[in-house]
């Protein structure tokens, strides 16, 4: 049986707060290639640097059974200090930042560059006759339809922060 | 990224150099021998390991021997071993013996040297990326780069080694945090930051656990490693408990001792080379209590078929083997010793009866199977009849017995390994080191070495076989050098056994580079080495070298010449299941197919 025709196959996304030390990334990104787990997108940096504390934010898709295991994997890494299925857990926020440079002379391909990106509500950062960069923050859903958007009418360039992701509510991670 | 003060030692406290922080830390932390290797990253250490008595340092004849030493250290009194290397070469060579401690969860320290901070990443001369190696094949590592920062890894090494699933650290150490001074701080009473395993179990699962075993009509109690790492303490409890409840219990090649074998409700070892009765018990059961194993591919056989009927409970400290393979009913995350003893208390609270009618039946199809007598074979008692290994070993084991002496058996790695583990009754734990998860072949001489040296009064005897014996046979010199009297018996049938049953059942009888070739003459090998050598070539031989072996007081290396064609049986082939086993020639049976799926298992 194939992984992705089983029924619970999922996207997850896990935070993980880590103390700030030399190789701890490689120590996550060592695990997920190691044993042969996704990773749609990951991100880190410090968030408490009196606690020398960071987080790391990981998308990752598979079964329930992979998942609960990546997770239990984790968790038993010595600088972690707290591992969260924020997928699990139930409503959040994950959000992405994307650069998106856009060339092309043509002014209708501008024009309609233009009215999209004000549509997604994203920011021209840079602008030449013949070219845009925009800064947009959002799902990574809209920053896909945004970049396909923009394909037509002349992409050249994306850059992409990964996902940032947060429970919603009180609750915060460090509870 | 971090924004600590550079340097917070003051320095009225920094007048010990690194060398002699580190060794203090060792002190502190109960070492009382390194198995180690110099080099020059390494010589402050060696230096100031000269000028002190507290800790006594063995030297190997290569650095992976260094490992599986400690690890036999380790294994035979339940402390953390401790590894000393050098730089570059030095790290590399260790590194199998660390990925063997970290599949076997044993705890050990391998302390490497380091080219000095200002050189790391500039290809130094025996610079190695250490931590980067070592990071899959450890535990955890660390690269001490401050000197304020040493004593505190040092302990925090010794902690990680030892607390939650045991394994291997390395803490690498670059020249100039040896030589230049350091702040010494005894061991933290406080908790760690981060790393704080869980020990005691749920009261809920525990109860949850009871409830189940105490419905049970074909129970079984399936012990592994996690048993002997959690202590003596584990293994009482485990006695109390089987007793207690009357049910079978079986164990893995790792949980061999944790019960004793030759108890009437002990079934043998499980899995691909264990009894017929241990492996159908497996599979018919209704409850399933796993304390301390981690249904590991050896044991489990076929996933999808494994122990169909049967309601599971895992006890381990380690949360990530626990629905790892096989998903269980009742999760239990603790350490062995006191999950038995709650599950003991909660089985005398709960007045709910066991199942005795239903016990009964299950104990007499027990019996039936037991009856089938699976590891059985024929020796020819003829004089001049060739040997069979099993009977080597079982007349090893009748010896030794009859001796009474304190005994620890190593092994390498192949058939002599499941014959001894088959054959060689264990009656307590820590008695018995094999490398198990990584199967390392060259891991009995230098592992039997370490428990010497932790027992130095013990009988000792690596079981070896004609190949893997020399894989790390340089360390006969070690034992010449400290006149350990490890006995080394050979069971040798000049083949990779194990390699040659494989390419008999699965590939055509095509034996294919295992036929061990131009084989030194081992009697005198031993005499070159400064041991004694002997030889048996027939079955009216054997005792007699086993008696002269045992009774010398030096090390021994015994040429056993046994059948070359003997099998290990019973056998689970790969992708087969527990009811699929094929039996010896022995038994008329029916052989279970061998599937392509199987055939590209390992």
């Amino acid at each position: 049986m194939s992984a992705t025709t089983d029924p619970t196959y999922r996207s997850a996304t896990i935070s993980v707060l880590v103390e700030n030390e030399a190789g701890v990334l490689a120590r996550v990104i060592g695990l997920f290639s190691g044993r042969g787990y996704n990773i749609d997108s990951l991100t880190v940096a410090p968030v408490d640097s009196g606690r020398n504390r960071s987080r790391i934010n990981v998308v990752t898709s598979g079964t329930q059974m992979v998942i609960e295991q990546i997770k239990a994997q984790l968790d038993r890494l010595v600088p972690v200090y707290r591992v969260a299925d924020l997928t699990e857990q139930g409503p959040h926020i994950a959000r992405e930042m994307a650069l998106v440079k856009v060339v092309s002379s043509v002014a209708e391909k501008r024009a309609e560059a233009l009215r999209l990106s004000d549509a997604f509500r994203a920011r021209v950062v840079d602008a030449t006759v013949g070219s845009f960069v925009f800064e947009m923050t959002g799902s990574t859903d809209k920053l896909d339809a945004f970049v396909e958007l923009m394909r037509p009418l002349g992409l050249a360039e994306v850059s992409r922060t990964g996902v940032a992701a947060m429970a919603r509510g009180p609750g915060a991670i460090s509870d | 990224m971090s924004t600590l003060a550079p340097e917070l030692a003051r320095p009225e406290t920094a007048t010990l150099s690194g060398a002699e922080v580190l060794l203090r830390a060792l002190k502190d932390q109960g070492v009382e021998v390194i198995f180690g290797y110099p080099g020059g990253a390494v010589l402050p250490i060696y230096d100031a390991l000269y000028q002190q008595k507290a800790i006594r340092h063995i030297l190997v004849r290569h650095e992976q021997a260094a490992v599986h030493a400690a690890e036999g250290y380790a294994r035979s009194t339940g402390r953390v071993g401790c590894v000393l290397v050098t730089s570059g070469p030095g790290a590399t060579n260790a590194v199998t013996g660390l990925v063997d401690a970290l599949m076997d969860s044993i705890p050990v320290v391998c302390l490497t040297g380091q080219v000095p901070t200002h050189l790391i990443g500039n290809d130094a001369f025996q610079e190695a990326d250490t931590t980067g190696i070592t990071r899959p094949a450890t535990k955890h590592n660390y690269l001490v780069k401050r000197s304020a920062d040493l004593a505190r890894v040092v302990h925090e090494a010794f902690y990680v080694a030892r607390s939650g699933r045991p394994g291997p650290v390395v803490v690498d150490l670059p020249k100039d945090i040896l030589i230049g001074r350091a702040p010494y701080s005894p061991p933290p009473t406080d908790m760690h930051r981060s790393y704080r395993p869980q020990t005691s179990p749920d009261a809920g699962q525990i109860a949850r656990a009871v409830a189940l075993l105490k419905a049970a009509k074909r129970p079984v109690i399936y012990t592994g490693g996690g048993v002997i790492n959690s202590g003596d303490a584990a293994s009482d409890a485990l006695r109390r408990f089987v007793r207690k409840t009357g049910f079978p219990c079986t164990s893995t090649l790792m949980g061999l001792g944790a019960y004793p074998a030759n108890d009437p409700q002990f079934l043998g070892m499980l899995g691909m080379h264990g009894t017929y009765e241990a492996n159908l018990v497996m599979h018919g059961c209704d409850v399933m209590l796993n304390v301390g194993a981690r249904f590991d591919d050896r044991v489990t056989g076929k996933l999808a078929k494994f122990s169909p009927d049967a309601r599971k409970i895992h006890i381990d400290i380690d949360p990530s083997s626990i629905n790892k393979n096989v998903p269980v009913e009742v999760p239990v995350v603790a350490d062995a010793a006191r999950a038995l003893e709650a599950m003991t208390a909660a089985w005398d609270a709960d007045p709910t009866s066991p199942q005795r009618a239903e016990l009964a039946k299950w104990w007499q199809q027990i019996e039936i199977w037991r009856g089938k007598d699976s590891l059985r074979f024929t020796q020819s008692m003829r004089p001049g009849a060739i040997i069979k290994p099993q009977y080597a070993i079982q007349r090893l084991y009748e010896i030794t017995r009859e001796l009474g002496r304190e005994t620890y058996i190593t092994t390498e790695v192949g058939q002599h390994q499941m014959w001894a583990a088959q054959f060689f009754k264990f009656d307590q734990p820590n008695r018995w080191m094999t490398s198990g998860g990584l199967g390392t072949m060259g891991y009995g001489l230098p592992a039997g070495m370490g428990v010497q040296i932790a027992h130095p009064d013990a009988l000792v005897i690596d079981i070896a076989g004609e190949a893997s014996i020399l894989m790390n046979i340089q360390e006969m010199s070690t034992l010449a050098q400290y006149r350990l009297p490890v006995k080394v018996f050979i069971l040798n049938n000049q083949y990779m056994g194990m390699v040659r049953q494989w390419q008999e059942l699965l590939h055509g009888g095509r034996y294919s580079e295992s036929y061990s070739e131009a084989l030194p003459d081992f009697v005198k090998l031993a005499d070159s080495f400064h041991a004694e050598g002997m030889r048996a070539h027939s079955v009216d031989e054997l005792d007699g070298v086993i008696r002269a072996m045992l009774a010398s007081p030096c090390a021994v290396i015994a040429d056993i010449m046994v059948d070359q064609k003997e099998n290990v049986f019973p056998m689970i082939p790969s992708g087969a299941a527990h009811n699929e086993m094929i039996l010896g020639p022995e038994h008329e049976s029916e052989v279970a197919g061998i599937t392509d799926e199987g055939l590209v298992l390992v």
